[in-house]
């Protein structure tokens, strides 16, 4: 862990609130009842998305396609229980279909489907596709003339992807200022720690020289998170921009926190019930 | 016929506002005409295919129709993917139009000859598959995509063909085109292989009026109730591609008879290409020759 990421993982280690512990209760009960899901990228995502539907984009759950909504894409499908979580709070479907992932009939699967999941911009699953789509939705609205805003959400593993960074050269290009990525940067990929798997530091240089206007935060506090957004909105730039938010894999599940192989399971043992049964009891 | 192509999409384009085009990183001057008339509708985003597909997708989610065009095999193996999840998932009007198909690169090499492109088109959900035979249809084709539902891969082939399909009136989507009626024998075919068959069918016809010509400007949806109806009142069908015999029209041909028209199967013969890597180079004309997709080749076949 290089000095930046000491000191930002100490800061990471903050309290969460009521809210954030009670959507992270919401993924917990999913996963204990489908038996598998991907626990830490969907942990590390609460505070992005809580922050996104919570104070900052317009959107209609009665009226998902609402026309000036703003677009998010959460191109690390694989992140889909907090996005899942937090549009069933917000009432696109019951907090009961939660219950219902991954099972045959479910409208919720292991990735999100567009014409399934009322509220999901674009299906998503295979890393790389989400950046180039929203190019594509950024360019449509200024060619309308819309005001709406684009988020893409990326993970750090993502960003392996080349697609990744030809449609970042693209957006900078158009100088799609009405485009906002968001990097669930919380260190770790699938088979271990992406800094030994594919460095993709310096992150701020790389999307700085791709011409992005860069900004780093905490990812999992609500009042930076919320103050860079607000910013997106307020400042012109003439340019795409990034915000990288560090985050911890499995934030908020202290069994969970910053172990690869809470990345994904198919299955959990009975000690992994026992530990997600008393985090939603703490919660209460 | 790209030609033909090109200039139907801007002259669309000056009327359907919806209407987009994207290239990747094509000849210079390719559609300038569009690029000045229409700046805010043209896209030229150099070598980034797949992301150009992810850009086309979202394009088409908020309801423009993108028309996108760069080399046949850059679109159909490079995209694979972005085309599979990102356009034909969602099926979305994006218009994918490959340059090249077929033999046309064949100076080029085994990179760009996109002689795979209908298997690997045809192996996707919800994708329309056209592989017009001259600039007639082409033009036409285009026309009917504009309010077409759903993805299409359009396979150009090479310039200057003999117009082969202006005096039939009858280029629509989806449907089959009798050149010729048969009687004893009968060529199918699509793409400018249908140039090759109509000129063996005609050589055939000669001496007596047997030999009809059956052109599936469509292979994807197949015309299925045409082709198998006049397979049963012939003696002999040559299915003609310019492509992999596997996966294309003549794998999809004898698929749906391996279902309905068992009985019929002993009468079909194929000529296309071998599934292997081309190691020749030349143009397409020689290597039509040396994968024997000549007229003379084709009517000895068919006489045999």
């Amino acid at each position: 862990m290089n000095s930046l990421n000491k000191y930002f993982y100490k800061s990471l280690k903050i309290s969460l609130d009521k809210r954030s512990k009670y959507l992270r209760g919401l993924i917990v009960k999913t996963l204990l009842s489908s038996g598998r899901g991907h626990v830490g990228s969907s942990m590390s995502l609460v505070e992005i998305l809580r922050v996104l539907y919570d104070h900052i984009i317009t959107f209609d759950p009665k009226k998902p396609k609402l026309k000036n909504r703003d677009r998010v894409i959460l191109s690390k499908g694989h992140g889909c229980l907090a996005l899942y979580a937090i549009l069933a709070d917000k009432g696109f479907f019951s907090k009961k279909e939660l219950l219902s992932f991954c099972k045959f009939n479910s409208n919720l699967g292991g990735h999100p489907e567009s014409f399934k999941v009322k509220g999901v911009e674009t299906s998503t699953g295979s890393l790389g596709h989400g950046l180039a789509i929203g190019v594509g939705m950024a360019i449509a609205a200024k060619i309308k003339n819309e005001k709406h805003k684009i988020f893409i959400v990326l993970g750090d593993g993502e960003i392996n992807e080349g697609s990744i960074w030809e449609a970042a050269l693209s957006a900078s290009k158009h100088k799609l200022d009405n485009l906002k990525v968001l990097l669930d940067y919380n260190k770790i990929q699938s088979y271990g720690f992406v800094r030994d798997i594919l460095n993709i530091e310096p992150l701020k240089k790389k999307w700085s020289s791709f011409g992005f206007d860069v900004s780093e935060i905490n990812g999992h506090n609500i009042h930076q998170i919320k103050k860079n957004l607000n910013n997106f909105f307020k400042k012109k730039r003439k340019k795409p921009s990034i915000t990288i938010c560090h985050t911890i894999k499995g934030k908020g599940l202290a069994f969970a926190e910053n172990n690869p192989s809470w990345h994904y399971r198919s299955s959990f043992k009975n000690n992994d019930i026992i530990k997600m049964q008393k985090y939603l009891n703490n919660i209460g | 016929m790209r030609e033909a192509c090109l200039n139907t999409i801007y002259k669309l384009a000056k009327k359907n506002k919806k209407i987009i085009f994207i290239g990747s990183d094509l000849g210079p001057g390719v559609m300038d005409n569009f690029k000045n008339e229409i700046p805010k509708r043209f896209f030229m985003e150099g070598v980034s295919e797949q992301s150009i597909i992810g850009i086309a997708s979202g394009l088409a989610k908020e309801g423009f129709i993108p028309y996108v065009n760069t080399i046949a095999t850059f679109l159909t193996r490079r995209c694979f993917e972005q085309i599979v999840i990102d356009i034909c998932l969602h099926n979305l009007p994006v218009r994918l139009i490959g340059n090249g198909g077929g033999l046309v690169y064949a100076p080029l090499g085994p990179t760009h000859m996109a002689i795979d492109d209908l298997a690997i088109m045809r192996s996707i959900p919800n994708i329309k598959i056209i592989v017009p035979c001259d600039a007639y249809e082409m033009k036409k084709t285009i026309q009917n995509t504009v309010n077409y539902k759903g993805p299409i891969y359009i396979r150009l082939a090479k310039g200057g063909e003999k117009i082969i399909s202006n005096n039939k009136n009858l280029v629509q989507i989806q449907k089959s085109n009798f050149f010729i009626k048969p009687k004893k024998y009968l060529f199918i075919s699509t793409g400018i292989a249908s140039q090759i068959a109509l000129e063996a069918a005609k050589y055939i016809n000669k001496k007596k009026q047997l030999c009809g010509v059956l052109h599936l400007g469509t292979i994807k949806p197949l015309d299925y109730k045409t082709v198998r109806s006049i397979i049963k009142k012939v003696k002999k069908v040559i299915i003609v591609e310019e492509a992999f015999k596997d996966g294309g029209l003549g794998t999809s041909i004898l698929e749906s008879m391996s279902e309905n028209l068992k009985s019929h199967l002993y009468k079909i013969y194929r000529i296309g290409l071998q599934n292997k890597f081309i190691s020749n180079y030349g143009d397409q004309d020689i290597l039509l020759r040396h994968n024997k997709i000549t007229i003379k080749n084709l009517s000895k076949m068919m006489l045999k």
